[in-house]
């Protein structure tokens, strides 16, 4: 069975069956990763270009292993939508790279919606590694997959995502797509940082984080960055760290054995300490290889699909 | 000349009128309004199944000459105004140069001359629309200006918003509020609701809106004067309105079409045509529009028609201008929405699109009467639609309402001793 769309531009809408499939498959290619040959000629013939209009060298060599392992021809682009003018950038660059003749298109770019426009400027498949505060669908895939893996199931499963709610995007695809596969989703943070009416997605909302732990199997705890001027919405690092920073104490206070996530890349004493990061209940460097399994399986499944279209 | 309408439906409660008639046109000037008028004339127009109207006026848009002649030059604005059934036009200042001395508004007044569309500049309350110093409000409203704003942007500072008050109440202006705390829509492009948390775009909350509407009519109670809310959007400045108005100040609000005809669910595709300001809000804030409208709270509806160019709209959502046009949109969705759909009668329609713009702005008077000028506007309110954006006069295009099939149509518009019928102009005289 197919992916019901050619493209993955966000866990928004996407069917359970669509996430289920990918996950699945993510396992099989988990095995591959393991072998001592981790090439597949998968995507044998197939161009893929990384097209990343903002710095992220992490999830570019994830997105780039991943296809060099299924054997694509691979085209790196990088530009900061500084130093280009704003909207040309996008449209000019995705038809000079179109007239190269590519069949997908990774896009990481600072606006929520750019995969959404880049679909209606090219025929390439595309998928969206990260557009502003939108959605990062492959970093929340990996995520769920870390969860059935450890916990064997994500159905039930209560999972809290700590930090900047608001300007996340690993944070909404994990909302949406855990909401998809049954999991009890919840976010923690201070009020400045949860986006009003999210509620209404069905989503416990805390500010203490002692509840947070309390409700929590996982818990998901985003990088937190400093802002500069009036969209700073919280005081200083210190006092974050002090409300929500998660250490050794915390969990044994609140008696909890709970399951330790982090995108990455951490700030160690601010969102996390050490101790805790370096546990055993944290999964933070299993989901970096996990999430090369996941980006072979979202690939592979839509470079298939190209077969079918044709 | 003299021109026959024949057999049309005409409406004008100003005159408690309401039934079929005939009506006698000698150059430019209604001369005679009878069930039954046979006299020889220059031209019969069989006017069956339609209906006269006193000509609507459009008291918001953004002409955008002078400076940005590749989106709208006045000349174009004219032609759309003329196809959406507008016979009078107020147009912003935010032009470059902005209309904030005398010698903008003539020239805006010389291009428009002699048109069947009477265009009055608005002038803006601050020189260049920096909202620093008043601009020379007493010099524009000698040359004629009808209003005074700084539309795009609020007059942030409260005393600047006394003085503006206080100085155009003398010339018994108008002051026209752009409703928006830039504190609180930093980087906003889109109403904050579910929708912008699911879509990742940065919020424009509607108290952004409520805040500078409370603070104005704050202001007006304390010194005089006279508002207008622009383009309400939100629920909660409808209230603002209706409180206003129980305490009798001079205060007054128009509603937009697409304001009343979209919620923010419209922007889930991205599309930048839906990116205005203030944004799409939602369903809640939609029926609140058109309890207001229904209510009498809200007097006007103007199009906030905003001209831009295809390359400007081709950006990401976040770095697209503000702003659709609605000239040639506007009366028909108006007519599907809230007429078809008997939220409004066709008196209430001609009231919230004529009578109450010209006497709110001071315009030229329209009414169906013997030796009053013929300034009127021909609808078919039944014939179906497709709007198709690259038949629009205007010379730009950003509208989300291409494809839309709407009911009721726009055939004609007379004035200034000139005729526009199904888009043919013909001088009358
Ligand atoms: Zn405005």
């Amino acid at each position: 069975m197919p992916l019901s769309s050619r493209h993955l531009l966000g866990l928004y809408g996407l069917p359970k069956s669509d996430i289920k499939l990918i996950l699945d498959t993510a396992k099989s290619f988990r095995e591959i990763i393991e072998r001592p040959i981790k090439k597949v000629p998968t995507l044998q013939g197939k161009t893929v270009v990384n097209l990343f209009f903002e710095s992220s060298t992490r999830t570019r060599i994830s997105f780039e292993l991943a296809e060099k392992r299924l054997s694509a021809d691979v085209l790196n682009f990088s530009a900061s939508t500084s130093s280009l003018t704003k909207g040309e950038t996008l449209k000019d660059t995705v038809r000079n790279i179109e007239a190269m003749k590519i069949d997908m298109v990774v896009i990481r770019h600072s606006a929520a919606g750019s995969p959404h426009y880049l679909t209606t400027l090219i025929d390439a498949n595309v998928i969206n590694a990260g557009d502003g505060s939108h959605e990062h669908p492959t970093q929340a895939l990996l995520d769920m997959y870390t969860i059935r893996e450890k916990l064997g199931k994500i159905e039930g499963v209560n999972v809290c995502i700590v930090g900047d709610i608001a300007h996340s995007r690993v944070a909404m695809s994990n909302i949406f797509g855990l909401l998809t596969m049954g999991a009890n989703v919840a976010v923690c943070g201070p009020k400045t940082m949860i986006p009003r009416d999210l509620e209404k997605l069905g989503v416990n909302c805390f500010t203490n984080i002692d509840d947070a732990i309390k409700f929590s199997d996982v818990l998901n705890i985003l990088r937190i960055q400093l802002e500069r001027g009036a969209a700073v919405n919280f005081p200083s690092l210190r006092e974050y760290h002090r409300l929500y920073g998660i250490t050794k104490e915390r969990l044994l206070k609140n008696k909890k054995d709970v399951l330790i996530m982090h995108p990455g890349p951490i700030n160690r004493g601010v969102e996390l300490s050490s101790d805790i990061a370096d546990s055993s209940n944290s999964v933070i460097l299993e989901q970096v290889t996990n999430g090369v399994a996941i980006r072979m399986a979202v690939l592979y499944l839509i470079g298939t699909r190209i077969e079918e279209e044709k | 000349m003299k021109v026959l309408l024949k057999n049309a439906y005409a409406v004008d409660p100003q005159v408690e009128l309401n039934s079929q008639y005939d009506i006698l046109i000698e150059d430019g000037i209604i001369k005679r309004v009878e069930k039954q008028i046979s006299e020889k004339v220059d031209e019969m127009i069989d006017l069956k199944g339609c209906v006269i109207v006193p000509a609507f006026a459009d008291v918001h848009v953004h002409l955008r000459e002078p400076g940005r002649e590749d989106e709208e030059t006045i000349a174009t604005g004219i032609n759309a105004a003329m196809a959406g059934g507008f016979t009078a036009l107020c147009c912003m200042p935010n032009t470059e140069p902005a209309i904030d001395c005398a010698e903008v508004v003539t020239f805006i007044k010389d291009r428009s001359a002699n048109s069947l569309v009477d265009v009055f500049p608005i002038g803006a309350v601050t020189k260049r629309r920096e909202g620093k110093e008043l601009a020379l409000l007493g010099e524009m409203a000698e040359a004629g200006v009808v209003g005074f704003s700084d539309d795009g942007n609020a007059i942030s500072n409260s005393q600047l918003v006394r003085y503006a008050f206080e100085y155009s109440s003398m010339f018994d202006l108008p002051i026209i509020e752009h409703c928006e705390d830039p504190s609180l829509t930093v980087n906003g492009v889109m109403n904050e609701s579910i929708n912008s948390t699911i879509l990742g775009l940065p919020p424009h909350p509607s108290l952004a809106e409520v805040l500078i509407a409370l603070r104005d009519v704050a202001i007006l109670k304390y010194c005089g004067g006279k508002l207008h809310l622009a383009h309400i959007s939100a629920k909660e400045t409808v209230e603002v309105l209706r409180n206003a108005k129980k305490e009798k100040l001079n205060v007054t609000g128009e509603v937009t079409p697409h304001h009343f005809s979209l919620t923010d669910d419209a922007v889930k595709s991205y599309d930048t045509n839906t990116k205005v300001n203030p944004p799409l809000r939602t369903q809640s804030d939609v029926d609140a529009l058109i309890e207001g409208l229904k209510d009498g709270t809200i007097d006007v509806i103007s199009s906030d028609h905003a001209p831009h160019s295809i390359e400007e709209k081709e950006w990401e959502f976040i770095y697209a201008p503000f702003g659709m046009i609605g000239l040639e949109t506007s009366v028909a969705l108006t007519l599907t929405k809230l007429y078809h759909t008997k939220i409004l009668s066709l008196e209430e329609i001609i009231y919230k699109m004529s009578i109450n713009p010209r006497k709110i702005f001071n315009l030229p008077k329209a009414t169906i009467q013997p030796d009053k000028t013929a300034n009127l506007t021909i609808l078919n309110l039944d014939m179906e639609w497709i709007v198709d954006k690259f038949s629009f006069k205007s010379k730009s295009i950003n509208t989300p309402f291409h494809g839309w099939k709407l009911k009721g149509k726009v055939i004609g518009v007379l004035n200034n001793q000139k005729m526009c019928l199904n888009e043919q102009l013909k001088i009358i005289k």
